[in-house]
C-alpha cells in the first residue's frame, strides 16, 4: 500500500492532538472513551498515544481481549481433554500461559500433556490429518475476526473427511458486551472505539444500536497511531456537537455490510448462545455454540472430569476489564503480578490491560498526580 | 488477538492463495474471501484472508494525514 507511513507521521498524530485538544476545551467536562480490541489497547500504551490526550479525556480499556475474557473452567476442561490418552490439543498461542485453576496449559505440556501451539486452525487440521488414530481439538476462542476462520476449517473437516478433528467451542461475541457496559448506570462510558478488525466481519452496522438506541457516540478505528487517535477526535467532536453516530474512520478495509460470506460460513457452524465473560459475568447470546448437527465436532461432549474452578484471589482483572479501574489500582499489579510471574488473564496475555500498561505505561502512572 | 495484516495476493489455484508483503511470502486460504483478486491487498488472520484494502478509501485515508501533516509543519 503505498504511502502507509503516513499512518505513523508523527507531523499527522501532532496536529491530530492538536485538534481533539481544541474540540475537547469545548466540552466543558471529563469524558470517558473506551476500546474493546487488545490491538488497540498494546497499540495505544506502546505509541504513548495517553500523553497527547488533554485531561479531559481519559481512554480506558474494555473487555477486548478474548483471551482475558475466557472463564477459567475453560481453560480447566483444556487441560483435562490434553491429559486423556490419544488426545492433542492445539491452541493459539495466547492461551498457553494464562493461568487456570491449578496451572496452565504450559505447565500441562512440560508434564507431558498432549498440548501443541498452532498458528492457524488449519494447521490444527494438518495434525489431525497426520496423526490420524489420535483425537484432536482445537480451542476455539475469539472474536468474530477469529470465529469465521474456524469455521471455514470445520468445513474443510467436513468436505474432505477427517474424522478426529473437533474443537472446543469458546468463541464471544462483541456487540452484546457492549450493550450491556453501555446500559450500565454504574459504567462511566461517553464514547466507544470500535475494534476494526472484528467489523471487517460484522461490519459497521453491527454496532449501529449504540448510536440509535442508546445515544451513544461511536467510531470504527484502524490500529495506527493516526487512526486511533482520528477515532477520539471523531467521538470527541460528536459529544462536543451532541450529536451521536457510528462513524466508520477505517473504511479502507471496513464496509458497512461486512464480510456476507465470512458470516455464512460462521453460520452454518455456530448459533448464539449464552456464555460467560471472565470479570462481567453471564452475558445473553454473547457466545458461539455449535448447532446441533455438529455434535461430533463438540469437544464439550468428552466425557472428563474437571475440577471446580478456583479464580486467583486479590486479582482485580474483572474491574479492568469493565474499564472502571486503571491497572496500577489494583494491589497486585507490578509486585505480586508481572508478565513473568502473572496472577491474571489481563497480564498473560500480551494484549491484556495489564501487560500493555506494565511495558509502556507505568512511568507515565508514576508521573500522574 | 484480532491481529491481521494486509499481504498482496500474488497467486491463487482454487481457494488456495499466496499472499507476499515485504518479501515474505505465505499460503493463505481465500474461503472467507472467493471473489479475491491478483494484486489485491487482503487482510490475513489466523492463516485467511477475511477482507480485501480498498485502494481508494486508503488513497483518501492518505491524502488526509498528508494535508493534517502539512498543517501542522505550517502551525495550523
Amino acid at each position: 500500500m503505498r504511502g502507509e507511513g503516513m499512518l505513523f507521521d508523527p507531523r499527522a498524530v501532532a496536529a491530530l492532538a492538536r485538534r481533539i485538544r481544541a474540540a475537547a476545551s469545548a466540552l466543558g467536562r471529563r469524558v470517558v472513551l473506551m476500546e474493546v480490541c487488545g490491538t488497540h489497547t498494546h497499540a495505544i500504551a506502546a505509541a504513548g498515544l495517553r500523553r497527547l490526550l488533554p485531561p479531559q479525556v481519559r481512554l480506558v480499556s474494555g473487555p477486548g481481549c478474548p483471551v482475558c475474557v475466557t472463564p477459567v473452567d475453560y481453560l480447566d476442561r483444556a487441560e483435562a481433554l490434553a491429559a486423556l490418552p490419544g488426545t492433542i490439543v492445539c491452541t493459539f498461542g495466547d492461551l498457553m500461559r494464562v493461568p487456570s485453576s491449578r496451572g496452565s496449559l504450559e505447565r500441562s505440556r512440560a508434564a507431558g500433556a498432549g498440548v501443541r501451539v498452532v498458528y492457524s486452525p488449519r494447521d490444527a487440521l494438518d495434525v489431525a490429518r497426520a496423526e490420524p488414530a489420535s483425537r484432536v481439538v482445537f480451542l476455539s476462542v475469539g472474536f468474530e475476526t477469529t470465529a469465521p476462520t474456524i469455521a471455514a476449517a470445520l468445513a474443510e473437516s467436513e468436505d474432505s473427511g477427517i474424522p478426529n478433528f473437533r474443537i472446543l467451542p469458546g468463541n464471544k461475541t462483541v456487540p452484546p458486551p457492549l450493550r450491556a457496559l453501555a446500559s450500565d448506570p454504574g459504567v462511566l462510558l461517553d464514547g466507544v472505539l470500535l475494534p476494526g478488525h472484528v467489523s471487517v466481519v460484522t461490519g459497521s452496522r453491527a454496532f449501529s444500536f449504540l448510536a440509535e438506541e442508546l445515544g451513544v457516540p461511536a467510531a470504527v478505528v484502524g490500529f495506527t497511531p493516526a487512526d486511533v487517535l482520528r477515532g477520539v477526535l471523531e467521538l470527541v467532536e460528536q459529544l462536543r456537537d451532541g450529536r451521536a453516530e457510528v462513524a466508520n474512520l477505517y473504511g479502507r478495509v471496513v464496509r458497512e455490510e461486512g464480510n456476507p460470506r465470512a458470516r455464512t460460513v460462521l453460520d452454518r457452524f455456530f448459533e448464539p448462545a449464552d456464555a460467560v465473560w471472565r470479570g462481567l459475568g453471564a452475558i445473553g447470546s454473547s457466545g458461539l455454540a455449535l448447532r446441533p448437527e455438529w455434535a461430533h465436532r463438540d469437544a464439550s461432549r468428552i466425557e472428563v472430569a474437571v475440577p471446580e474452578p478456583v479464580e486467583p484471589s486479590g486479582c482485580r482483572c474483572g474491574d479492568v476489564l469493565r474499564g472502571s479501574i486503571e491497572p496500577p489500582e489494583c494491589s497486585l499489579f507490578a509486585s505480586a503480578c508481572t508478565p513473568d510471574t502473572p496472577v491474571g488473564a489481563c497480564m498473560v496475555s500480551g494484549e491484556g490491560t495489564c501487560a500493555a500498561w506494565y511495558r509502556h505505561e507505568r512511568r507515565t502512572a508514576k508521573e500522574r498526580p | 488477538m484480532c491481529l491481521a495484516v494486509p499481504m498482496e495476493l500474488v497467486a491463487r489455484r482454487e481457494l488456495e492463495g499466496e499472499v507476499e508483503r515485504n518479501g515474505v511470502r505465505r499460503k493463505v486460504s481465500l474461503a472467507l474471501l472467493p471473489e479475491a483478486e491478483i494484486g489485491q491487498h487482503l487482510l490475513i488472520h489466523a492463516g485467511y484472508a477475511i477482507g480485501a484494502v480498498d485502494a481508494e478509501e486508503a488513497r483518501e485515508t492518505i491524502a488526509l494525514l498528508e494535508e493534517l501533516a502539512r498543517a501542522s509543519e505550517e502551525g495550523r
